[in-house]
Formats: structure tokens, C-alpha cells, sequence
């Protein structure tokens, strides 16, 4: 019986400590390393054979360097601000589209919201790739909007979209915007609408009573919405390299240029390092809002 | 909240789903598209399929990516259940806090930084890249989601079935085989197929992850896509949408007849 728990507690222990934990460990030792001429491409690399000598030889040769390089040089920074407004800009961006399809969804008749909770979900399950490059047709200098607006006349040259970090918005919104409605509908849907009923009877306008009664007691879901929106598009990488031009500057894309482009592992680590330090803001905050909404469950 | 329901309500909804599902329905009528510039309609052709269907790099990398996601997502389920177990059965022991962790993790973690991470630890022992790293990596960040959804179905899981089952002369693993797992089984099925397709949608890890005889689809069509729009590309996606949309409802009709069936069951042992 206690083998058997020692087993099953060991088998998924081992695999998470050799496969996440260690690797992230390296990344650690990496950023601290310096970038050399020689395969691995950094400096210094632990050298058992060489005993307790060996050891003392690689922690002397670690150092900040990296750390002090990104704050020099200001690209990285620069990166870093951008990625965080336009993650910002984006979550803003989802929420405003987000809430009124989640508002619809929790008004729509009982018998529909499961189907409508599914369309919602499925397109979740298509490829997050074929959903980023569905819009660079478009988006494109001649894609489809531009010409349905040459068409109907409202612009008389095409617009830039694609390339520009308005198309980033765009796809961030669209690919993240599950995200945001399903947490929302979730406190929606619990809404009692007699308390609705109740501002309206003590001369709310139906406008006011939204504001005061439905958007507060729908708090929890905008939070966590924005978080699962944020979060993952700070570093985000797959819709910035598709969809935004040269001069759009995010932190993701930064690390993967860095690493496969310049080769320069230490760095890549070092900017890995950095916006995990970032977001352990907005995921601290995250947990304490889903701790909260436990408690307030139960 | 129901009965509110207005026009604005209307008028959102279908400005919502019109927006969730335009961009996919023109990538799929342009994919029929005569002319390869995609943006220009000339008339109804199946050419572009014609053309995928013979382009082996395509196939190799579709053949590949099946392998990787069939492997990974099922590892990572049996990994994932086990955590899941261990999460919600477990008690203390040594270590929970660091376990716990090491679940929720990844699940908000970058993915350029676990693709770097797992590519540098490959590196680090010196494990060639291709078919087996990127199951590795897929297994791991995969099997977090897994025990998630799983561990989501133990909590509210009775446990006095399994119990009576023991009480009965159950072999733990005979508990496990025939009172739990069909308990869970929605759960695990669940685990396993979110597992499959974030396998088969991944690019950012397998890019690290991968060498260069195992290049995936997502890879393939990302430096495809690098260079515009193709209606190869087009082709491409009709297919794979079509396959998840079919897969979909088909799992969706099944779980809808489990339920019927459940219900009968139920009523059949009322009458008797």
C-alpha cells in the first residue's frame, strides 16, 4: 500500500523535477554565464573531472554581467515597456469586445447557453496558428478589408494594418477573446436578476442599474478575464512575428531572435529570466482574485 | 439574468460570433479559390488540395506532428492522472507545496521560456534533438493541463464507492480499474484530447524543441505563412478545421448519448 503511494507520488515528481524545474534551473546558470567562442556557446561550464577545484572555478565565473548589459542597452527595455503596453492595450481592448457577447450570451434563453457557451469554446480547438494567419488575408495592403472599404467607398487608398501594431491588437483580441467571455459569463450567469429588478423598482435607470449592479457583481470574472488575457500575451510571440511589422517591439520575439538569430544564449536567458520577474506580478494577483472567488463560493 | 433578453443583446451576439467566425469561413471559401492570388476570386477549384496532397514535405511534417501529439498526449494523460491522484489523494508528504507548483506552473508559463529551458536542458545532457524531445517537452507541459481537468472531477468524486468497492474485496488496482477510472473517464478522455491538439497546435516549443529530421506541421506552415498568404496554406487549414469541427461533434454527440444512456440505466434500476 505505502510503496504504491510512493511510486505514484514519484513517477509525476521525478518527471516534473528533471523536465521543468532542472531546465529552468539551467536557464538560471545560463544568464549567468558569459557567451564564448566554443560549443556550449557560453563560459563557465561545470567541470566535475575537476573536483572541488573545478566547482569553485564555475561559481567565480558567474556574474551579473547579462543583467547589468539589458538595462544598458535599451532595447531590451524598450521591448519589455512595449510588450507591457500592448498587452495592456490588447486586455483593455478584449474586454471591451469581450463583455458585451458575454453580457448576450448570459441574457440569451436556458435552452441556448449551452450551444452558444460552445461556439464560444470551438474555435479554441482550431490551430492558434491558422487563426493568427486567417487575418493576414485580411489585413493585408490588398485584403479583403481594405477592399470592402475601397469598395464602399469610405477610404480612398487602402489602409496599413498589417505590420503595424494595430493588426497585433487585432489578432491578440481574436485569438485570446474565449478568455475573457467565458470567465465573465460564468459570474454573469449566476447574477441574480431580481437584484436588477430591485435598483430598477427604487428608480435606477436601466442604464445606471448596469453600471451600479451588474458590472460591480461581475467583478470577479472581468479580473480573472483580463489576467488570462494578459498574461499570456505579454509574451507572446506567434502573433507579433505574423502580424506586426519590424517595428514592433515585443519581448518574446526579442528571446527568439536573440537565441536562433544571434546565437547568444546568456542573453536570451537573461531577457527569460526578466519577464518571468515581471509576471510574477499579474500571476500573484491573479491566484489571491481565484482564492477570493473560492472563499466566496463557498 | 434570462428573460433581459433585447435586441442589443441580439446585435452583440451576432457581431460576436461574426467576428470569432468570418475570419476562419473566408480562409475556407478562398481556399477553393482558381487563382493563387489568394485575395482575388477567379472561380471554384479543388486544385490547391490536389496540390497539397502531393506535396511530401507537408505530409512528412503532418505524419511527424500525428506521432509526436499520439505519444505526448497519451503519456501525458497517464502522468497527468497520476498527478492529479496525487493531488487530491495524497495528504501531505515532502515536498506538496514544490508539486503543486510545479503543476500550475507552466500553465501560465511563456512558452519561448519553456521551449528554451527544455532546449537548453536537452543540450545540457547531450540528448540529440527530434521525435522523442518534443514528445518529452509536449508530455510535460501537457500533462499539467491533464491534471487539472482530471483533478477537477476527483474533488467532487464520492469516495465511498471506492471504498465499498475495497470493503467488498477489491484489490486497490481493481478499485481503481473498475470504480474509479469509468468515474473519471469523461475527465480523463477530456485530459487526453486537449492534450492531443495542444500538441498538434504547438510551434513555439516544438521549434525549440525539434531537429532537424522532425520538423512539425505548425513549423512547416509558420515559414510558410513567413513568406504570405498561400492557397496551399489555405487548403491546409480547410482540413484541419474540418477535422476538429467533425471531431467536435462527434465527441459531443457521444458524451450526449452517455448521458441518455446514464439516465435510462437509472431509470431501469428505479422500476426494478
Amino acid at each position: 500500500m505505502n510503496l504504491r503511494r510512493i511510486f505514484l507520488i514519484l513517477v509525476p515528481y521525478l518527471w516534473l523535477l528533471a523536465l521543468f524545474l532542472v531546465p529552468f534551473g539551467i536557464v538560471l546558470k545560463i544568464a549567468l554565464s558569459d557567451i564564448a567562442l566554443a560549443i556550449p556557446p557560453y563560459a563557465p561550464t561545470l567541470d566535475i573531472t575537476a573536483g572541488w577545484e573545478g566547482i569553485k572555478r564555475f561559481f567565480a565565473g558567474l556574474d551579473f554581467e547579462n543583467f547589468v548589459f539589458l538595462t544598458q542597452d535599451d532595447l531590451y527595455w524598450r521591448a519589455y515597456l512595449s510588450s507591457v503596453v500592448i498587452a495592456t492595450v490588447s486586455t483593455i481592448a478584449t474586454l471591451i469586445v469581450g463583455y458585451p457577447i458575454a453580457y448576450g450570451m448570459a441574457c440569451a434563453p436556458r435552452h441556448w447557453q449551452p450551444m452558444l457557451v460552445m461556439l464560444i469554446i470551438l474555435p479554441f480547438w482550431t490551430s492558434f496558428l491558422i487563426r493568427v494567419y486567417s487575418w493576414i488575408g485580411i489585413l493585408s495592403q490588398e485584403g479583403y478589408l481594405n477592399q470592402l472599404l475601397l469598395w464602399s467607398g469610405l477610404i480612398n487608398e487602402p489602409l496599413m494594418i498589417i505590420n503595424t501594431n494595430w493588426a497585433v491588437y487585432i489578432g491578440i483580441v481574436y485569438t485570446y477573446l474565449p478568455f475573457m467571455v467565458l470567465p465573465i459569463y460564468a459570474t454573469l450567469e449566476k447574477l441574480d436578476g431580481s437584484l436588477l429588478e430591485a435598483a430598477e423598482d427604487l428608480g435606477c435607470s436601466r442604464s445606471s442599474a448596469f453600471w451600479l449592479v451588474t458590472v460591480p457583481l461581475s467583478r470577479p470574472g472581468i479580473i480573472a478575464g483580463s489576467f488570462l488575457v494578459f498574461i499570456p500575451a505579454l509574451g507572446e510571440f506567434v502573433i507579433p512575428s505574423l502580424l506586426g511589422g519590424s517595428k514592433t517591439l515585443m519581448i518574446g520575439k526579442v528571446l527568439w531572435e536573440e537565441f536562433f538569430s544571434n546565437r547568444d544564449w546568456p542573453v536570451a536567458s537573461t531577457v527569460a529570466i526578466i519577464l518571468l520577474l515581471i509576471l510574477i506580478i499579474p500571476i500573484i494577483l491573479f491566484q489571491r482574485n481565484e482564492q477570493k472567488q473560492r472563499e466566496a463560493d463557498q | 439574468m434570462t428573460g433581459r433578453f433585447s435586441w442589443f443583446n441580439i446585435t452583440a451576439l451576432t457581431l460576436g460570433f461574426a467576428f470569432l467566425y468570418l475570419p476562419m469561413l473566408i480562409l475556407i471559401v478562398y481556399s477553393f479559390n482558381e487563382s493563387r492570388l489568394v485575395t482575388v476570386w477567379a472561380g471554384f477549384s479543388t486544385k490547391w488540395y490536389v496540390s497539397l496532397m502531393g506535396n511530401d514535405a507537408f505530409l512528412d511534417a503532418a505524419w511527424v506532428t500525428l506521432k509526436v501529439a499520439v505519444m505526448s498526449s497519451t503519456l501525458a494523460t497517464v502522468l497527468g492522472t497520476m498527478a492529479a491522484y496525487v493531488m487530491v489523494r495524497s495528504g501531505r508528504f515532502l515536498g506538496r507545496t514544490l508539486f503543486s507548483g510545479m503543476i500550475y506552473a507552466p500553465l501560465v508559463m511563456p512558452e519561448v521560456i519553456t521551449g528554451l529551458s527544455l532546449l537548453l536542458f536537452f543540450i545540457a545532457i547531450g540528448l540529440d534533438r527530434g521525435v522523442v524531445t518534443i514528445v518529452l517537452a509536449h508530455t510535460t507541459f501537457a500533462m499539467c493541463y491533464v491534471s487539472v481537468v482530471v483533478s477537477a472531477r476527483l474533488v467532487s468524486f464520492d469516495r465511498q464507492l471506492e471504498e465499498a468497492a475495497l470493503d467488498l474485496g477489491c484489490t486497490p488496482f481493481d478499485a481503481f480499474k473498475s470504480v474509479t477510472l469509468p468515474i473519471i473517464a469523461p475527465a480523463v478522455i477530456a485530459g487526453w484530447l486537449l492534450a492531443f491538439t495542444l500538441s498538434l497546435d504547438d510551434l513555439v516549443i516544438a521549434s525549440f524543441t525539434s531537429g532537424p529530421s522532425s520538423t512539425t506541421l505548425p513549423i512547416k506552415i509558420f515559414s510558410a505563412v513567413r513568406l504570405g498568404v498561400s492557397p496551399e496554406i489555405n487548403a491546409l487549414s480547410t482540413i484541419m478545421i474540418a477535422i476538429v469541427t467533425l471531431g467536435v461533434i462527434v465527441a459531443s454527440l457521444i458524451s450526449k448519448r452517455a448521458i441518455v444512456r446514464q439516465q435510462e440505466d437509472e431509470q431501469k434500476a428505479l422500476q426494478k
